[in-house]
């Protein structure tokens, strides 16, 4: 293994995975259908009241 | 694809998957250091520390030295001025730790083998502010009065051995005497124990006869660093990284 | 009680003596026993509460509604307390050792370098390590509308971390250390960590898995990764080589270079995942609790969730910029740790708009106020942070106090202050009163504390630049223009500006222990209300 291969492949295809992996939660988060789902989640801490 | 609503329902898959995320980064970053040759300049004159330098090592450690003094010069022009050659990967090859330390309250001490006498340095462990008034260093008097444990000191350089450190088993079992000899100039061993660990110095550091003391160790540790490497053959174009 | 509890308590006192009487140096012999009384302690304390505990524990399998295990908190709320007071007091005393060397007294138990890591590890893993213990038990509990999973584990994942700050703090001053930053407990230490820590995942998994919300609440998420990536690092960071398996001392297994990088991979990392995505859990529950509105926006939750882990953990190289540390790694460490700002400042963002419609809660409410300040300084060094790791600005700042005063921005402001609120939040809950014994001395604290701080930030911030200026300076015929010692001299004054700062946070710590003391007793000071609508409206 040299500095080359490494640096070939770190540049290349594990930038296109982390990438497409952050691309993915990305996605997620912004998926317009879930509003509602994050609307409830957000009022998790209220619904025990101390 | 897996939805993001089974990870945040599942509380094992989003264990893995952030196991698997942060685990990529030190992969990517620190695995490679190990395989990659030049990852370490290859020089002539590095050696394993002596018992002695690594009873030194070990009092340095447990004082926290590290802490107010880095040992690593930086490539830059007023370092390489204050200090001498920047710091090669090399020349911590056998630190188990590394002491690069991160904060330079002293100075840094890299390179601080034969920057001063043996005497210089017994005033300064004694009574820092009598040799560098504006020091604020704390007094190690204590030193100059502990004898160094040397009880299991072939242990240690076992232990170092089984980690990757080339300690013959010569130097091994000689290690007790090579550290009782390096303290006396006039002992037997002396030259065996040059011949083991070429360049080593014997003198009496602490200046005290009588006793291989903590601050014996201490001064013989201090004196040899930054010392081994010969950086007349060593190539600086040749090992850019 | 079972033999579930008298098994591994007696292993520990039997590991305990064993390891004493075989002792080869005097730390495992003092370390021994220290296990040893640790054990019949617990031994005490499991025959004590063992009627209590199981009572409560059968409740809460009968019950409808959980029954949470408050108990724990309240031990929790205390000992962070505890913890937090010695932490800054010990800081206290080395800020003041480097302005008068005098008072490291020459002798090995007092010195410097030997209570600097006492201090660090006090205010990091005693006192921070307890606050997200205790905060996460806490919030896992409520946002799973669970009881805790377990009946004797999470005492044992407390008292056991507890054990572990007393093993950590009698090593350094007695001189067990490996020297490696914020990781120098010793290998058989770092092994019983690892014991707690495993049961302190268990716990907290178990939780999680008995919740009755179809969701994970998205604190959870960030003490899930604090407790999974905290794991990892204290493992690959702390692999070594014992050179007698009854003594303290060990040979780390890397050497050199990789070690280095191992070690900051593992210390930025220590911020980012203990000190960052663990507080970050406490920030998403407790600021939206005491400000009683949902977070700003739950969908930037998530992105800063993944951004952050994603990105952190690659940061590390940032330490070793111009070392010996090959370019790339210190290129790649460097990117990664600009593009951290991004994250972190939505993570502000996300915190301080979960105000937004109701800032005029800051003029009545100072628990909130200082949670709010948290925030903005997380904001502040997420932003110092980047800037610091560019290599040309790192070249001046490393190996000065701007470091130090960067750390201390991001530990007194952002870690304590966000530990402080939620603390004050807790200690009327968990003793159930109807509030807090005094806001009043809650605002001292705020303002006293702020002001140290700004104090010992901005005397470090001058000290550190000037320092790395002088170092680098030439006069005009080429020659460098300071010694080393020259250097020193001139740091006095903002070495005794430093420790003003640190004690006024002192004095503050002091007072919150008082106000959580009297709240715990149940008084409730008599003093002007906030929150009298003045005639002018918000």
């Amino acid at each position: 293994m040299t500095y080359e291969t490494v640096s070939s492949f770190a540049q290349s295809w594990g930038l296109v995975y982390l990438v497409i992996l952050f691309a993915g939660a990305l996605v997620y988060a912004l998926w317009p259908g879930a509003q509602k789902k994050f609307d409830d989640a957000a009022h998790i801490p209220f619904k025990e009241d101390r | 694809m897996i939805r993001h609503a089974t990870i945040e329902r599942n509380s094992i898959l989003m264990l893995v998957l952030v196991l698997i995320v942060v685990a990529i980064g030190g992969l990517v970053e620190i695995v490679p250091l190990f395989y990659l040759k030049s990852t370490i300049e290859k020089v002539q004159g590095m050696r394993p520390y002596t018992p002695l330098e690594l009873a030194g090592r070990n009092i340095y450690i447990r004082e926290g030295c590290y802490v107010c003094h880095s040992q690593m010069v930086r490539s830059l022009r007023d370092e390489v001025e204050r200090y001498g050659h920047f710091s090669l990967a090399a020349e911590s090859m056998y630190d188990h730790p590394f002491q690069w330390g991160s904060k330079r309250t002293g100075p840094d001490l890299a390179r601080v083998g034969g920057k001063y006498s043996d005497e210089w340095h017994r005033a300064h462990m004694e009574d820092p502010r009598s040799i560098v008034p504006e020091s604020v260093m704390p007094g190690y008097p204590f030193l100059a009065q502990t004898a160094l444990k040397t009880r299991g000191i072939g242990d240690h350089l076992s232990a170092n051995k089984a980690i990757g450190v080339p300690y013959s088993d010569e130097m091994i079992e000689s290690a007790l005497a090579d550290a009782t000899a390096q303290a006396n100039p006039d002992a037997d061993g002396v030259d065996a124990l040059v011949e083991r660990y070429p360049g080593a110095k014997v003198r009496d550091f602490d200046g005290n006869p009588a006793m291989v003391s903590e601050l014996d160790a201490v001064i013989a540790y201090l004196q040899v660093l930054g010392t081994m490497v010969d950086f007349d053959a060593f190539k600086v174009e040749e090992n850019l990284r | 009680m079972s033999w579930l509890v008298a098994l591994p308590v007696g292993l520990i006192g039997f590991v305990g003596l064993l390891a004493a009487s075989r002792a080869v140096d005097t730390g495992i012999y003092a370390h021994g026993f220290v296990f040893f009384i640790a054990a019949v302690l617990a031994g005490f304390f499991a025959i004590r509460k063992n009627e209590e505990i199981t009572r409560e524990w059968q409740a809460s399998k009968t019950s409808q509604e959980p029954v949470y295990n408050d108990a724990i908190i309240k031990v929790g709320v205390i000992a962070s307390t505890f913890w937090g007071v010695v932490g800054f007091v010990v800081g206290l005393v080395i800020a003041l050792q480097l302005a008068y060397p005098a008072l490291n007294f020459d002798l090995p138990w007092t010195n410097f370098g030997r209570l600097r890591p006492l201090h660090t590890s006090a205010v990091i893993f005693a006192f921070g390590g307890t606050v997200l213990l205790t905060t996460s038990f806490h919030v896992v509990q409520r946002t799973c509308r669970a009881r805790l999973a377990g009946l004797w584990a999470p005492w044992f994942v407390f008292w056991g971390y507890q054990l572990f700050i007393v093993l950590a703090a009698t090593g350094y001053i007695f001189g067990i250390t490996q020297s490696k930053e914020y990781a120098e407990p010793e290998w058989y230490v770092d092994l019983w960590l690892t014991i707690v820590w495993v049961v302190y995942l268990l716990v907290f998994l178990g939780t999680l898995m008995r919740r009755k919300e179809p969701h994970i609440y998205v604190a959870n998420w960030f003490y899930l990764a604090f407790i999974v990536t905290i794991a990892m690092l204290h493992i690959v960071n702390n692999l070594a080589m014992p050179v007698s398996i009854f003594g303290a001392k060990s040979y780390q297994l890397f050497s050199g270079v990789q070690d280095a990088l191992t070690q900051w991979w593992y210390g930025h990392n220590a911020v980012g995942f203990f000190l960052t995505a663990g507080f970050l859990g406490i920030m998403y529950y407790y600021v939206p609790k005491q400000a009683e509105r949902p977070v700003y926006s739950y969908r930037l939750s998530i992105v800063h969730f993944w951004a952050l882990i994603f990105l952190y953990i690659w940061a590390g190289p940032h330490h070793l910029h111009y070392t010996a540390l090959p370019d790339w790694a210190q290129t790649l460490g460097m990117t990664f740790s600009i593009m951290l700002w991004m994250p972190s400042w939505g993570g502000m963002i996300n915190g301080l708009m979960t105000l937004s419609g109701a800032w005029d809660k800051l003029r009545t409410d100072p628990i909130l106020r200082m949670m709010v300040l948290s925030v903005a300084f997380y904001g502040m060094s997420t932003f110092e942070g980047p800037l610091m790791s560019i290599k040309a600005v790192n070249s001046l700042s490393h190996y000065t106090d701007w470091t130090i005063g960067h750390v201390h921005s991001g530990a007194l402001g952002w870690v304590g202050f966000v530990s402080f609120g939620a603390l004050y939040f807790l200690a009327p809950v968990v003793w159930k009163r109807q509030r807090l014994y005094s806001l009043r001395l809650v605002s001292l604290h705020f303002w006293i504390s702020t002001l140290g701080i700004v104090l010992y930030v901005a005397a470090m911030w001058v000290s550190g630049i000037l320092q790395g200026l002088m170092w680098r300076a030439y006069d005009s015929l080429g020659f460098l223009e300071y010694s080393f010692a020259e250097t020193v001299e001139a740091m006095h004054p903002f070495y005794l500006i430093r420790a003003l700062g640190g004690g006024l946070f002192v004095l503050g710590s002091l007072i919150m222990a008082y106000n959580i003391w009297r709240t715990a007793r149940g008084d409730i000071r008599q003093e002007a209300p906030y929150g009298v609508p003045s005639v002018a409206g918000a």
